[in-house]
Order: structure tokens, then sequence, then C-alpha cells
């Protein structure tokens, strides 16, 4: 079978799961009456939101299940959708690894299938005057990069929806959880396997409204449906800046197809200051902060932990959150040209990290722990692209989605145990209790810390080693990276002691549940669990030179997409006149070294000296309440952005336009009324009453002769003859 | 019969209505039923237009042509290209879809008011259709009586003011757009010596700029009014917030866009230097952009959740005249598409008012909230309709912003840069009343009961979906409609548009030396 012309159908898979599920969902996985619901009109219509939540999650804190949930109804039928959706995506993967396989069997290694032509713009007048059409295929393009981004999804993805049976089977709404998923993975799938970057716009914005979807999945709470709304409008703004860098670049290239985009900027020299390829790369670079998380745009993804824990899993630490990461690389030739770009990406992905690490250290929500960590993980990876090291980015992409996924699996884990708990000072003591979950969570945190021989540290250790090291780079920037991983082995080990070792500090009702989960859960933790410990091997340092080549697949793997760029050329020129084999053991040694120290002094303060935490916190006085209040970012964003400029400006554009603009018209209004009563008066007063003033006159002047005019004849003929009598009388007397 | 077929369309309505009068006011069902009827026949019988359209013509076409008052020289003279054709066709399926949401609404003088659509029906269709001016000023002046009537007789509670504010106000402007009229007909008669109102003969005229000017701010009030650009936009608020359902899906969906087609068919082909001219590109520009971001955040902070919609139509037709404005083949075409969008979306958001206001009697947001709880297959449609306005891809808002983003960009970044807010506070104030109304508990104890969309009412929204869709997924049809008629347009106030850019790029390619790589 040939795989490789058939990548179009990898996302179409799940989008069938997504559209047989909201079409008959509710016939698969009946809903309970909602106590609130009545009959509706139509049963079997689609839905977006089926009924049933009432209030019965009210009192309940978080967003775990098994919280009393009566048990569930209509459970053969349920059985299809958990067969159905987890299968669409293993579908998914099983033709993703059948052409990543035949993809690797080929010389040039890029494989691009054009279903048709999506949108033929109308003819545009290019930077350069010339006129082209904005097209976009509906296109598909596996190379190294995107077969990569599209084994994690599909792989970890369809561990997540396999735990989700699990982990939602007490939910209602079971279906729509499902169709949400698959959806969201249809539209990731189109996200990296897009061939131009309309079509990675497409699956973008639509990994944003599974997101939002998802987020808000119990939207009977406000919390959750406020995160949603938070996440998708703050995810807004980083898409104006990709929708604007998107047309900079066509009105420069006159195409959005990677292929023909990285052709045309191939024959173009870096740029000298910040000119026009800086701005579109820091456009698009926009974009990503909206979608990585990275400052200033991070703050929806720790409120994003109002979804369901598989949720957080999958969209929030491993795929959606990384697309930014995978645009990046997507656009290296582009980033090669622009230093002063990548100097911005580095120095954001750097801050970040350590913004987010900081405040990792003292969260006591497990899975915000976890959120801020994702965040500082993902300023890594920019870190790494913005010095020019793009397969490192996606390295540490690669093994993140496994320590990351499993970590936020087991905290759901552990959260299912608890009864829904999420506070890591009610816990303690875990670790017999739920054996299986601590020793997988026990492999991510030695991982994520980077203990030597795990996934984490050798993409942490190459990250570190090229901002040192790398052109691009600077000492600073590897500073800045070796502090915070020692904040993250602190932050993952308190949290680990304070979860599962030392005396339990949890509540006696809870105490008697806590449970390990079932194999349905316990499986997907196992089986990444050695992800993380042996993902890494495929891309062991340059230094280790007694591993062979092998060893080193991955870099080699991604050499077509990265190595074309003229930055490139320089940094490996660079890189080998210069290589100092003892400065890189030195900071290998040293990276471990923090790592160690990070995890000895987590052990410290929570497990053998367990007074001094409380003393550090009233001797660092308002640090720490800057830092357990997340250095107060929300709030200055909703002093100046929210309540500020959207809603106070509003406000008062709504007072403007009632007062001043609608005024002016019923003002008009007015005055015509006003005008016309002023012209009655006059016309009854002025107008008419000079004419009748005039005909009064008249009147009056003619009154005496009225007298004379009486209409009697006698009066007349008397009148006559005293005339005539007169006259004669005069006559006479002449 | 085949050649009339634009004079069935136009009349089909008209003569759906005069039968309406035959009824007796006392057979409501069969007044009903003889509506929807009518209204159904004639989007029927639009259907073959989309069929018959010559896509490679940029003129006219279907053009029928007779005397009607020789002695002022007006004739009945019709005819449509791809901008009329999407119109008429949105005219149509509107028109039908809002007899049909008004079934269970309307309960009091049911003849008339399903007369008054009928007659609408045809006046909005004769706006988009006629090729004289005198012919279109009196469809134009048609459309106004019924919808006065629809808004005074079958509003709200302040049902007169908005009435009457609406009456007024589009007739002030009209009358200014008749001083332009009439100036371009004498104007005809000094070059031709003969009078005439057709449009394919007063595009002979040859007007000092000065006049062009000034005929062009006449349109203007005429147009701005109608669509209602910043700041000419407070009577859609109160005649939205006012009129019936029915009506204002028909004000927002349709009757706004003779506005815009006003500026489209009249205001650049007929007084190409004045709509180049800087000053009044640059004045147009900047009223869009303050519609687009003001109709935004006015909208964000509404309590009325029609008001709201009526402010989001705001913001929306900024994009569309900012794309007219951009006055390239995007900026038009996308603006075109876009009042189509804006026609589905924004109707789809009133039906989706009435629905609950038939129920509730209330348009406050403050009195929903849960209602997904109870009204799960209303929650999916508005979310659809949501998304389908706050230009998600795939369904119709996109394609229409995006397209007008590629002209506005061509035209000025700054415009671009500007506009593109739009879509952060678009996204903002729908997410914020779906928050408000559909998500949470349900707090308001009348709204425990409701029930769910009947199965009429799906069929009021099905359409629209389908529509929406359609356009999102496969736009491709709507640009070759389009592609012609637009390219006419930008050629005749940008002359040589086509030719120079394409000779200039050639020139600069090899002035600079570099490789046709850059393609």
């Amino acid at each position: 079978m040939n795989f490789l012309d058939s990548i179009w159908l990898i996302p179409l898979f799940p989008l069938f799961g997504a559209v047989v599920m909201l079409l008959m969902g509710r016939r698969l996985d009946p809903q309970p009456a909602s106590p609130v619901a009545v009959a509706s009109g139509v049963g079997d219509a689609p839905d977006a939101h089926g009924h049933g939540h009432g209030e019965r999650h009210a009192s309940a804190h978080d967003a775990a299940p098994g919280h009393g949930h009566e048990a569930h109804h209509g459970a053969g039928s349920r059985a299809l959708v958990s067969l159905l959706c987890p299968g669409m995506v293993l579908l998914s993967l099983i033709f993703t690894i059948g052409a990543v396989a035949q993809l690797a069997a080929t010389s040039e290694r890029v494989h691009q299938v054009i279903k048709y032509t999506w949108i033929t713009g109308l003819p545009f007048q290019l930077q350069d005057g010339s006129l082209a059409r904005f097209g976009a295929d509906l296109g598909f393009l596996l190379d190294p990069l995107s077969a990569v981004m599209t084994l994690v999804v599909t792989f970890v993805g369809f561990l997540i929806h396999v735990y989700s049976i699990g982990y939602m089977g007490h939910e209602t709404g079971y279906y729509r959880f499902f169709a949400y998923m698959n959806l969201f993975v249809f539209f990731m799938l189109t996200l990296v396997l897009a061939n131009n970057y309309l079509l990675l716009f497409v699956g973008w914005e639509g990994v944003g409204l599974c997101s939002y979807l998802l987020i808000g999945f119990y939207f009977h709470k406000k919390s959750a449906g406020d995160a949603g709304k938070k996440a998708f409008v703050v995810n807004r703004i980083g898409d104006a800046g990709f929708i604007v860098g998107m047309l900079l670049m066509f009105s420069v290239v006159g195409t959005v197809r990677f292929v023909d985009v990285n052709q045309a900027f191939g024959g173009m020299s870096p740029e000298t200051g910040f000119g026009v390829l800086s701005a579109m790369a820091l456009l698009l670079f926009i974009g990503a902060t909206g979608k990585s998380a990275q400052v200033p745009l991070y703050t929806w993804l720790p409120d994003a932990m109002e979804g369901p824990t598989p949720v957080s899993a999958l969209i929030h630490a491993a795929t959606m959150v990384t697309a930014g990461v995978y645009m990046v690389a997507r656009s290296n030739v582009l980033y090669q040209l622009t230093p002063e770009t990548s100097g911005i990406v580095a120095a954001i992905g750097a801050f970040t990290a350590i913004l987010a690490a900081s405040i990792a250290l003292v969260q006591n929500d497990i899975k915000r722990v976890l959120a801020y960590s994702t965040v500082s993980q993902l300023g890594f990876m920019f870190m790494a692209a913005g010095v020019g090291a793009y397969w490192v980015a996606i390295f540490h992409l690669y093994t993140h989605a496994f320590f990351k996924a499993l970590l936020f699996l087991g905290s759901g884990s552990v959260i299912h145990a608890m009864s829904g708990e999420q506070d890591i000072r009610r816990m303690g003591g875990l670790k017999d209790k739920i054996p299986i979950t601590h020793w997988t969570m026990f492999v991510a945190s030695l991982a994520i810390a980077g203990i030597p021989g795990l996934a984490g540290f050798f993409s942490k250790d190459e990250i570190l080693w090229q901002a040192w090291s790398s052109p691009l780079g600077s000492k600073a920037v590897w500073a800045v990276g070796t502090v915070t991983a020692f904040m993250t082995a602190f932050y993952m080990w308190r949290l680990m002691y304070l979860t599962f070792y030392g005396r339990s500090r949890v509540a006696p009702e809870v105490a008697a549940h806590v449970h390990e989960s079932p194999a349905t859960m316990t499986v997907p933790l196992t089986i990444l669990a050695a992800g993380s410990a042996l993902a890494g091997w495929i891309g062991v340092p340059k230094l280790w030179t007694m591993f062979g080549d092998g060893f080193r697949t991955f870099e080699h793997w991604l050499e077509p997409v990265f190595a074309s760029g003229a930055a490139h050329a320089a940094a490996a020129a660079h890189g080998e006149a210069h290589h100092d084999t003892s400065i890189e053991w030195l900071l290998m040694g040293l990276s471990v070294l923090i790592a160690l120290l990070g995890i000895v002094l987590a052990r410290y303060l929570y497990s053998v000296n367990t007074a001094a935490p409380d003393a550090i916190q009233r001797a660092s006085g308002p640090l720490y309440g800057v830092l357990s209040n997340k250095w107060y970012v929300d709030e200055i964003y909703d002093f100046l952005f929210i309540n500020g400029l959207s809603k106070g400006g509003g406000r008062v554009l709504s007072r403007f336009d009632n007062r001043i603009v609608d005024g002016g018209v019923n003002g008009a209004g007015w005055m015509t009324r006003l005008a016309a009563t002023v012209s009655g008066f006059w016309d009854t007063w002025v107008v008419d009453g000079s004419i009748r003033l005039l005909a009064f006159g008249v009147k009056v002047a003619s009154y005496p002769m009225r007298l004379l005019q009486s209409g009697y004849v006698q009066s007349y003929a008397f009148v006559i003859v005293v005339g005539v009598a007169v006259a004669l009388g005069y006559y006479l007397t002449r | 019969m085949s050649n009339h077929l634009l004079s069935i369309v136009l009349f089909t309505p008209l003569a759906g209505m005069l039968i309406l009068l035959l009824i007796p006011a006392a057979q409501k069902n069969l007044i009903r039923i003889w509506a929807n009827v009518a209204a159904f026949a004639g989007f029927l019988v639009s259907l073959p237009l989309w069929v018959h359209f010559d896509r490679g013509n940029g003129g006219f076409q279907m053009v029928e042509r007779g005397d009607w008052i020789p002695a002022l020289g007006v004739k009945y003279n019709i005819g449509i290209d791809g901008v009329s054709l999407l119109l008429v066709l949105l005219t149509t399926l509107t028109g039908f879809i809002a007899i049909l949401s008004s079934w269970n609404a309307v309960d009091r003088h049911e003849k008339s008011y399903y007369a008054m659509f009928l007659l609408q029906q045809t006046g909005m269709i004769g706006v988009f259709v006629a090729l004289d001016f005198f012919l279109f000023y009196v469809f134009w002046e048609v459309v106004l009586i019924p919808m006065y009537f629809i808004i005074g007789v079958w509003g709200g509670p302040r049902k007169l003011y908005a009435a009457i504010k609406f009456f007024m106000y589009t007739l002030a402007g009209s009358v200014l757009m008749l001083l332009g009229i009439l100036t371009l007909y004498f104007e005809h008669f000094n070059q031709f010596n003969f009078y005439t109102f057709e449009i394919s003969e007063l595009l002979k005229l040859n007007l000092p700029l000065g006049i062009q000017q000034w005929v062009f701010w006449a349109f203007f009030i005429g147009f701005a009014i109608k669509v209602p650009m910043f700041p000419f936009h407070t009577w859609l608020p109160d005649a939205h917030v006012e009129a019936p359902t029915a009506g204002s899906v028909i004000l927002a969906s349709v009757l706004l866009k003779m506005g815009t087609y006003g500026f489209i068919r009249f205001s650049l082909p007929l007084l190409p230097n004045a709509s180049i001219d800087p000053w009044i590109v640059q004045t147009m520009a900047v009223l869009s952009i303050v519609a687009i971001i003001y109709g935004a955040l006015v909208s964000l902070m509404q309590e009325d959740w029609k008001k709201l919609v009526a402010y989001s139509s705001v913001s929306h037709l900024g994009f569309c005249t900012l794309g007219i404005f951009s006055l390239n083949p995007n900026g038009i075409a996308g603006s075109v598409l876009q009042q189509i969008n804006h026609g589905i979306s924004t109707g789809m958001l009133f039906l989706i008012v009435g629905v609950v206001y038939e129920r509730r009697h209330t348009r406050l947001i403050r009195d929903y909230g849960g209602l997904a709880h109870v009204m799960p297959n209303f929650a999916f449609i508005f979310a659809f309709a949501m998304l389908s306005s706050a230009g998600l891809p795939l369904l119709n808002g996109f394609i229409g912003e995006f397209t007008i983003l590629q002209g506005a960009f061509e035209a000025s970044r700054t415009w671009a840069a500007f506009a593109v807010t739009g879509v952060v506070l678009g996204a903002a104030y729908l997410l914020w009343v779906y928050q408000r109304t559909m998500l949470g508990q349900i707090t308001n104890a009348k709204n425990r009961l409701l029930p769910d969309l009947s199965l009429r009412e799906w069929a009021v929204f099905l359409p629209f979906m389908a529509w929406a869709l359609w356009i999102g997924i496969y736009p491709k049809p709507y640009f070759d409609v389009l592609e012609k008629p637009v390219a006419q347009l930008v050629e005749r106030v940008r002359p040589g548009y086509f030719e120079a850019q394409a000779a200039r790029a050639q020139a600069a390619l090899i002035d600079s030396g570099k490789e046709t790589t850059l393609r």
C-alpha cells in the first residue's frame, strides 16, 4: 500500500470520528436526564453541549471526575464510542508510521500531496508591483519535520484517547468529549501536515476552537467558561499578528506554499538591521507567542487547566501549544535570514522560561505547577529556535511530549485517586497506594529535571550547549537557561515530595477511597514512562563519541529541513572551528549538578526539614506573595486591557454613541420640530398675521363705508333724493 | 420565457402579494401558508440565475430593456453581473427564511404583515437588478415603506420612534442622492443632448473632478446612511431592537447591502476620478476602520442582546466598506463576499435572538444564562453562527474577512494592521455574549423549562448553515462569479491596473537583476 500518497487520509480519520459523534453521539451515549432538562424538540440532532451536567458539579472545586456521579446507564453502546474514537486515532497512527517508513526510503525525503486548490484569490499587487494570486492548496506535505510532528501527535494522541476511556468513564457528555478530542486531532494533523501557511492557519484556528470547547467542557462552571474565552481571545491576538505576517510574506514572495517560500528565501542573504523580513518573522512569532503561551500572551495557559486532565495533557502540553515552535521551525529559512528577530525569539523564550519557572516554585495546585512548567519548557524550545538550533527545539518538543504528557496523565491519575483533590498540600505519602502512578511519574520527573540517560537530559542539555556555543546564542541566554533548569528540578521534586512521599496529609474521608486507576489509564502511563526514559537516545551529544552515529538519528533525520539556510552553514563552520570539548564536558557536568542540587534541595525542604519552607516563606516577605500571585500579570492585564481598554473603552464609546452621535441625530430631530413650531408660530402670527392684519385694516377702514351700504332701498332713495336736492340747489343758487 | 427570467424573479414576490390580498384576512393559516409558498417560489425561480450565469462575462447579463416613461428618458432596464447575482440570491433566500421564521411570531394583522414582506422582496431585488437610475431610485424608495410599517406596526415598545427615525433618516439620505442623480441626468443632457437615466449611458459622461466630488458626497450621504457607516449608524440599533425578528433579519441581511451595493454599482464606476481622490479614499478608509473598532467596542458593552448584534453589524460593514475603498480586486470581491457572509451569519444571530425572544419576551442578556442545559441544539446553532460571524476558517466569515484584509493590505499596510484588530474584538464580544447566555448555571427559573428548537426552527437555520459551510470550504465558485465584474470595475477606476503593474514588475526585475526565483 502506498501510504505516502495517502497522507491526506491521516487527518480525515479523526474527522470522521468527530462527525459521527456529533451526529449520532447522543444515540450511542444516551445522556441521563438533566435535573433541569425537559423534552427537547428534536432528540437526535447535532449537539454541541449535551445536557445533563446540571448542578452536580457545582460543589466540586475541580474539574476531575469520579466525584459523586451516579452510575452511568447505557454503557453498552458507549463501548462503541470508546472503540470508534481512539480507533480513528490509531488508524491515523498506523498510516503515519507507514508513510514515514516509506518517506525514509525515498532519497529526497519530501513528499507533497495536493488534492485541489482550496482558495484562489484575485490578482494582488505585490511589493515589487507585479501581480500574483493568493493561492492555497488543500495540500499536504510530509517531510522529516512534519513526520516527527505527526508521529508525536498520533502516538501521544492515541495513548491519551485510551487513557480518557478510563478517566472520563464516569462523566456525562462522554461522547461530546470524544467528539471534541477527535476534532482536535483532525485540526492538529491538518496543522502539521499542511503544505502552506494558510492551511496551517486553518489547523491553527481549529485547534484553538477545540481548545476553547474542551477547556469549557464543564460549561456549567463559570471559571471554565471564563478560561475558555480567555484562551480563545488571547490566541486571537496572536492570530491577528499571524494573519498580517502571512500577508506580508505573500506580498514579498508571492506565495505561501512552504516549498516555494523556502526556495524564494533560500537565495537571499541575511538581513542586516530590522527590515521587512524581520518584521515578517516577528509578526509570525507573535502568532507563536499566542499559541505556544509565551510572554506576553502566556496567561491563558494556566487558566486552561479548567479543562479535563487528558485535555491538559494532549492539547496544553504535548501537541497544540507546541504548534508555535513547529511553525517557527517550519519557517527556519526565514528566521535564518533575520538575526534581529531570532534574537527576540531567544530572549522571549529565555524570559518566559525563567518567569514561568519562578511562578511554578510556589504553586500548590498540582495541575498549575505542571501548567507553568509547560510554559517554561516551551520557553526552552524557543530559546533553541532563537539561537538557530531548530533541530534541538524539535528534539525538546519531542521528548517533552512524552514526559509532560505523562506528568499530566499521572496527575490526572492522582486526582482520580484523590476524588478530585488537586491541592498538593493535602496529599503526601501516596507512593504505595498508587504505585504505578508513582513510578511512572518518578521517571518523568527525573527526565524533566535532566538526569542523564533520561529523555529530558539529552534535549535540555543540547539547548543549553547551543545557547552557549551558537553564534546567535549568548552567555546570558545560557545563564538564564541554567538557572531555569535548576528551578525546574526543584519545583518538580517539590511536587513529587509533597504528593508521594512523607507523611500523609490526606483528608480522612478521601483517604478511604484512594485507589490505583484502571488499566486503560495505567497502561498509557507505563508506555509514556518507557518513552520518557528512552526517547532521548536518538539524540545523544556529539561529545559521547562512544556511541555511534545511529544514536544521533534525530539530528540527521531533520538535516534536510534545517540545513538549507544561510545561517546554518555559518553556524556549522563556526561550530567545527571552535569545538572545545572540555568546555562542553564542563557545562554538561554543571547542568547535571544543578539538576541534582534542585532535587536534593526539594528533598531537604519537603522531606527532611519540613518546617523550613514556612520559615523561608516568612523570611522572603513580599517576594513569596509576588510569586504566588504570578507576578500580578493577570491583574495588570485585567486592569489595562480588559477593564481599561476593552470594557472601559466600550463603555465610554457606548455613552458617546448614545449622547453625542445619536444625540446629534435626535438633536437634529428636535431642531426640526423646534423649527416646525417656530415656523408654525411665524406662519400663524406673522405671515398669516400680516395678511389678517391687512384684512383687519381694510375692514376697519371700510367700516364707515359699510355703514352706508346698508342694503335698504328706501335709505338709498333718501340719499339719492337728498343728493339730487343738494345738487339742484347748488346749480340753482349759483 | 427564459429571456424574461430576471423579470420573473423580480415580480414573483409581487404577484404572490397580489394573490395574498385576495385571501380573506380571517383565513390566517391560509395566509401563512401562501406567504411561505410565494416566498419559496421566489427563491426557486432565482436559482436558474446561478446556473445560467455566464462567468466569463464581466458586463451585465440577462438584460431586459424597454421604455417606461419616454418623455423623461426613463427605461425599464434590468440586468445582473456577478455582484448583483450574489445579492439577489441572498435576497430571495433570506426573504423566504424571514417569512418562515414569522410563523408563530406574528399574531395580528397577518395579512398586511406578509404582504409587506412580499412587497419588500420585489423592492430589494429591484434595487439589485435595476440598470436605470430612475428605476433604481423607485425601488430604493419602495423598500423603505414596507420596512417602515413592519417596524412601526409589529415592532416593540418604542416602535414608533424607531420607525420614524429609520424612515426620516434614510429618506434624508435618499433625497441628497436624488440631487446627485439629477445632476448626472442634466449633465448628460448638456453633453449628449438627450435625457436618460440609464447607467450604460451615464458611464459615457466626462465630468470634471469638482462635479464628481460633489456628486460623490451626495451619493455618499445616501449610501452611507443605508450601510450604515460611522457616524450615520445610530438609526440601526433602534430599528433592529424594535423590529420584529424577521424584520431585523431582512434589515441586516439585505437592506444594509443596498448601501454597499450603491458604492460598487454607482459611486465607483460613475465617478472614477472622485473615487480615487486621495482625500476621499482616506476619509472612507478612516470611517471604515473607526466603524470596525468602534462598532466592536460598543457591541462589547451592550446589555441588550439584539443591540449587541446590531452594533456588530456596524463593525462587519466597516470591513465591507474598507474592502470597497481598497480599490483593488481582492478588496472589492472580498467586500461583496463579506456582504453575503454578513447576511448569513448576522441573519442567523438575529434569528437566534428571535428564538428565545419568542419564548421569553426579553432581550436582556442578564435574563438568560445556562441555556445550553435545556436547549442543547439551540446552543449548537448559536455556536455555529458565532464562529461563522467571528471568522473561523472553514466557515464563510473567514474567507470574506481574509480577502478584504488582502485588499486592505495591498492598499495600505496601516489599514490592514488596524482592521485586523476587528478579528480579536469580534471574538471577544461574541464569546462573551455566548458565555453569558448559554453557559454557566441556569440562574433564572423561567429558563428551566424552555423547549429546544422545533422542526420549523431547524428548517429556518439549516439553509444558512449549509451556505456558510459551502463558502467556507469551497469558495472558488464565488470568486469565479466575481472575478470579471470586479476586474472591469478596477479597470474603470484605475485604468491600466492590470497591464501597467505587470509591465512595471517586469522592469523592476530587469532593473534589480534579481532572478525569477522570487516568483
